[in-house]
């Protein structure tokens, strides 16, 4: 009981050194948790992503269209459940920066596969109904305003043209780790345009939805679907959901890794800042330390005193971070809107800012520890800081 | 009269744990601010390498990239008649061409990577005299043959010289390999555009290129096409068609780097004021002393900002040093506006090294200015009396 009043009474020996600490640390662990978020935030698709469900697409790659009528042989595979399909449609909404996914799929099959979307059957069946109706997610309605009835216009890069959506529905997700911005509409409204404008890219889809009767057999049925077009105008390349989002983010990878590295580098900004701190405490003290010693403490007591100091300074300033991460997270998550849909504190983000909150506080203990214990009494009171 | 720079150096030097500590901080700010600055220098002059001003890009309205337009033969065909395409030994400078995305999958990771693969004709190829084969030959042709970007060939393990890729049903072999001086082209796999059409079965192209028979023209030709009823085209420069192509890339490193910086350097400025004010604390007898042996209160405001100007200044000369370092690296990362690979290189330039100087000296003034003012604000006898 003794020690923490001595330690808490050390603590504020020197208010304005000790605050700017503190300060320090508060910034550096705020920092670490929002950049370990905005990692979390990269991976958020894949693992939203479930095991029972593939995606086949053209072997060349991504850009390269399949034909409709894959649809029917997939389905003849054993092993499938449900086929969906759907296309990437790009496009402007206003201007560049307003970014959000927008998708052409197939109303009777898609939410089917995606039970995560949450949408009432009124509001499905209002969209089968409209050839250009659209369902938007919640996160998207709220950011842009969009309610039920609004036409959202586009402008079309990868599919020229003006087009009109109109909002017949609303979704919400299963959960916080859905994707709530984007926008699904009706691959027959988007077939049947291309048919009079582009005839060449008539009839052709994206990718392919399947669902598994069972996931672990999913590997063989990739395999089996992959086998049917073998040699075909169209080969494809069917992995599962998980698989296709991670080979996304691979090729980001390398930004990933730099934002890692650099969320630990200001921990080791702060771990010089905290060292220094209590390199210099202990230098102040040495004579102090030298009178502990002759009163007849151990080197043990000195070395709990400058470890409880360095600990407590590092737990009220990680303390303070971690609790500033939850609002600056939620302001920056609305800031960044669409662009990271997924952006959650996660537990491990927190069980690391505390631990490097620890491993700040014991290093920084070390070496100032490690003198007062050796100082010898003689040397210690004649030190004068 | 003023107090020598030495007082302020040796000062320094006594406390060597604390400015050691000090300096590291600073210094890893520094290298975090300076490496975010070379990466987005690498990735300009990659852009600026990549594109030339006499060239102009054809695309079709509003596409934004060359692997979402198509331009149809018929429209490529009156592109070609324009009056300002630069006509060499009667050949025109013009290159009607393809690109497409292929997956090939990285030697490191296994994962399949998005690869541009552009198709070109003769002409497409003296319309970029950069590119030049550092290895084997060009392609022949109406061959089944590609040459390979020497940034694509180091980390595709198939991609590489006397290697062989399959895609559109056909086996392409790599005949050499192409340097075109770090630009975007070194990350590119090129072949017949004839060829590639065929295995693709595309029936338009992606893009027209031509070279300008004076630079000035290029405001005639991009009205005329522009206003054309049968073409819905649209022409810029090369070097602007490139530079908008990674504008996402380039706004986003600079915006978080920039952000990062000034929420580090926050740290390590606190850190150079604890450092200052407990100097300050350790030294008010000295301070006493000098004031009274006639130094003027700015004196004394000077030896303390110039101490924490030094630290910080060393701090950013260390963090200099070890980012030059990074030249040795190069980065390759998916682009989102062409959706595929880009890889450029660390860049350190002379305005980047002042740059850095500058922002651990603006660290050093913030750190010190607060502990110098209390230093020279002191009263003669209460500075003696504390000591």
């Amino acid at each position: 009981m003794h020690l923490i009043k001595l330690i808490s009474r050390n603590i504020f020996r020197h208010k304005l050194r000790t605050g700017l600490t503190v300060l320090g640390i508060v910034v550096a662990i705020l920092a670490f948790g929002l950049l370990s978020t905005v990692v979390d935030a990269w991976y958020a698709g894949a693992n939203a992503s479930s095991d029972a469900r593939l995606i086949t697409r053209n072997a060349i790659s991504l850009i390269f269209p399949l034909p409709i009528n894959y649809r029917e042989k997939i389905r003849q595979v054993d092993g499938v459940k449900t086929v969906s399909f759907g296309n990437w449609f790009g496009g402007v909404y206003q201007e560049p920066k307003n970014f959000f996914p927008k998708f052409a799929i197939d109303p009777s099959t898609y939410f089917q596969l995606y039970p995560e979307f949450i949408i009432s059957d009124a509001q499905r069946a209002a969209f089968a109904r409209d050839r250009k109706g659209a369902i938007v997610g919640r996160k998207l309605a709220e950011r842009y305003g969009f309610k039920i009835g609004d036409s959202i216009p586009i402008i079309g890069d990868i599919y020229p043209g003006n087009w009109q959506f109109v909002v017949r529905g609303i979704y919400d997700g299963r959960d916080t780790k859905v994707d709530t911005s984007q926008l699904f509409f009706q691959w027959d409204y988007l077939n049947e345009t291309v048919k009079v404008k582009f005839p060449r890219r008539a009839n052709q889809t994206g990718i392919y939805f399947i669902e598994v009767n069972d996931p672990n057999m999913a590997a063989t049925v990739s395999r089996d679907v992959d086998k049917v077009f073998k040699n075909s105008l169209a080969e494809t390349l069917t992995e599962t959901e998980k698989a296709f989002q991670l080979g996304f983010i691979a090729q980001t990878e390398a930004i990933v890794i730099a934002i890692r590295i650099v969320s630990y580098v200001v921990i080791l900004i702060i771990l010089a800042v905290m060292a220094n701190t209590m390199a210099m405490t202990a230098r102040e003290r040495l004579s102090e330390y030298a009178t502990l010693k002759a009163l007849g403490f151990g080197p043990p007591f000195l070395a709990t005193l400058i470890f409880g100091e360095s600990l407590m300074i590092c737990a009220i300033g990680a303390g303070l971070g971690i609790l500033f991460t939850f609002p600056v997270a939620a302001w920056f998550g609305k800031q960044v809107g669409t662009l990271f849909p997924v952006f959650e504190i996660s537990h491990e983000t927190l069980v690391l800012q505390v631990i490097c909150a620890i491993t700040v506080g014991v290093i920084s203990a070390l070496l100032p520890s490690h003198r007062a214990a050796s100082v010898k009494i003689v040397d210690g009171l004649r030190s004068i800081g | 009269m003023r107090i020598p720079i030495s007082y302020s150096f040796r000062n320094l030097w006594t406390r060597r744990l604390t400015t050691f500590l000090t300096a590291g901080g600073l210094a890893l700010v520094v290298f975090v601010y300076a490496a975010v600055l070379m990466l987005d220098e690498g990735l300009r002059q990659t852009l600026v390498q990549t594109g030339s001003d006499d060239n102009v890009v054809i695309t079709r309205k509003s596409s934004g990239t060359e692997v979402q337009s198509g331009v149809e033969r018929t429209q490529a065909s009156i592109v070609e008649t324009q009056p300002e395409i630069m006509i060499d030994n009667g050949v025109a400078q013009i290159s009607k061409e393809t690109v497409v995305i292929i997956g090939l999958a990285k030697a490191s990771t296994n994962v399949l990577t998005n690869v541009q693969l552009r198709g070109v004709s003769q002409a497409g190829i003296k319309l970029r005299p950069q590119v030049k084969i550092s290895k084997g030959r060009w392609f022949k042709p109406g061959s089944s043959e590609i040459v390979v970007g020497v940034r694509i060939a180091e980390r595709f393990p198939n991609a590489d010289l006397g290697g062989s890729l399959r895609f559109g049903q056909r086996e392409w072999v790599v005949v050499g390999l192409i340097d075109s001086g770090k630009s975007g082209f070194d990350s590119e796999v090129w072949g017949d555009v004839d060829q590639l059409m065929q295995s693709f079965r595309r029936g338009a192209y992606s893009s027209v290129i031509f070279k300008l028979n004076d630079t000035a023209a290029f405001d005639r030709v991009k009205q005329r096409i522009e206003s054309d009823q049968r073409l819905t085209l649209e022409a810029k420069r090369e070097r602007v068609f490139y530079a908008e192509q990674s504008e996402v890339l380039s706004k986003f490193i600079s915006y978080l780097g920039l952000t990062l910086s000034v929420i580090f350097s926050l740290g390590a400025t606190i850190g150079a004021m604890i450092t200052m004010y407990a100097a300050v604390a350790n030294r008010t007898g000295e301070i006493g002393t000098l004031r009274a042996l006639g130094f003027r209160r700015s004196s004394i405001m000077a030896t303390f900002l110039m101490e924490s100007i030094f630290l910080a200044l060393v701090g950013g000369g260390v963090g200099i040093f070890f980012a030059s370092f990074m030249q040795f690296f190069t980065i390759s990362t998916m682009n989102w506006q062409t959706f595929a690979e880009l890889a450029f290189a660390f860049t350190l330039t002379p305005k980047i090294i002042i740059n850095a100087l500058l922002f651990s000296l603006i660290m050093g003034v913030l750190g010190g200015f607060l502990p110098a003012a209390q230093a020279s604000r002191m009263k003669i006898v209460d500075a003696l009396r504390a000591a």
